[in-house]
């Protein structure tokens, strides 16, 4: 491991970061923009009347950017969250993650949606994993 | 952090506090086979403050302590990472706009971050519950990497703890509400489906990005779209 090596991987890391929130900004304010100019009939416009040249205020009101978009914007989150949780749950490596982690998680899971507290979940999520994995099952 | 706390509803101060030290044990395990792996007591640290995402750092130190190749191992580990530029434009204005917030905003955005933010139906507590989020683990994992540094192996495996389920669990219990709805739903669950079938036949963190394609429920019939240019 060099320093080289963790400044590449800390700034590229950075450059996701940052790309989503600037790229986001900069979408509305190119649609809060389309909006503004009065021969554009863009479906955008029905949510408010964005303020003409108030790049900053729209963006931050998020007037330019249509309901679709921002809406597929958060699916793709919870979508990506949802196969992160999968895939932690259920895989190790490329094969299969045994039987004590995903009975764990789906404990969890099972609170959850019972609507346990949070620390419940959690808590009990990690004992049952632990417990299985005490009595040697894999 | 003081001031981020006091926005914070005291029923998600708790909840986070579940958290907290799950990640610190978790980074103390990190800093622990840093070390073990030959790297210096400082350099668990440096990627635990610089790069502050968990899975990518467990990687590139798995690789290296392999023998592998450390270009191979960092590129592995940006393709992991590579997740946080949709996650970033789904979060986007919740960080805050001005911008100190986005650049200190973006560091902080995590998987747990963004998942305590996105469970929240306001916008002040998305914001208030995203910087608690990020500052608090941000924080605990940085003294468990260097606690694990210095403590070497004397720790156990965290696995043993359960503490593998434990996140993933915690992440479940904050999207659950936003499958509710059918069609993220949808979504949620072909993308999970494309994930574990990749998972298998390509290197990590591409399944993940792969299960994007669940978005597809999205995509209005031909009629519908005419609607919406209407």
């Amino acid at each position: 491991m060099t320093v080289t090596a963790i400044l590449v991987l800390a700034v590229g890391t950075y450059a996701f970061r940052i790309a989503g929130p600037l790229l986001r900004a900069r979408m509305a304010r190119a649609a809060a923009r389309r909006a503004a100019r009065p021969e554009a009939r863009s479906p955008v416009a029905r949510g408010g009347e964005p303020e003409v040249g108030g790049g900053v205020a729209a963006e931050d009101a998020e007037v330019g950017l249509p309901p679709r978009v921002t809406e597929a914007m958060s699916t793709a989150a919870t979508v990506l969250l949802v196969a992160l949780i999968a895939t932690a749950a259920l895989t190790d490596g490329p094969s299969f993650a045994g039987v004590a982690l995903p009975a764990g998680v789906v404990t969890g899971g099972v609170l959850a949606w019972r609507k346990a507290p949070f620390v419940v979940v959690v808590v009990a999520a990690a004992v049952v994993t632990a417990g299985l994995r005490a009595l040697g099952v894999p | 952090m003081r001031s981020i706390w006091r926005t914070v509803a005291p029923g998600q101060r708790r909840d986070l506090l579940a958290l907290a030290p799950a990640a610190a044990v978790v980074g103390m395990s990190f800093g622990a086979i840093a070390v073990a792996a030959g790297l210096p007591l400082w350099m668990p640290s440096m990627l635990s403050v610089l790069v502050f995402a968990g899975g990518a750092q467990f990687m590139v130190v798995g690789v290296v302590a392999a023998g592998g190749g450390l270009l191979a191992a960092v590129l592995g580990a940006l393709v992991l990472n590579a997740r946080h530029l949709p996650f970033g434009l789904a979060i986007g204005p919740i960080m805050g706009t001005s911008l100190p917030a986005r650049l200190v905003g973006s560091h902080l955005m995590i998987d747990e971050s963004v998942a305590f933010a996105m469970a929240q139906r306001d916008p002040r507590a998305a914001r208030a519950v995203f910087w608690a989020t990020g500052a608090l683990l941000f924080v605990t994992w940085n003294v468990g990497t260097l606690a694990g540094a210095l403590a070497g192996q004397v720790l156990g495996d965290p696995d043993a703890l359960g503490l593998d389920a434990a996140f993933p669990a915690a992440l479940l219990a904050l999207v659950l509400p936003s499958l509710r709805e059918a069609r993220t739903r949808n979504a949620a669950l072909l993308g999970a489906v494309v994930a574990l079938a990749a998972t298998p036949l390509l290197p990590a963190g591409v399944p993940v990005l792969l299960a994007l394609v669940g978005l597809v429920v999205l995509v209005p019939a031909p009629r519908g779209r005419a609607e919406a240019t209407a």
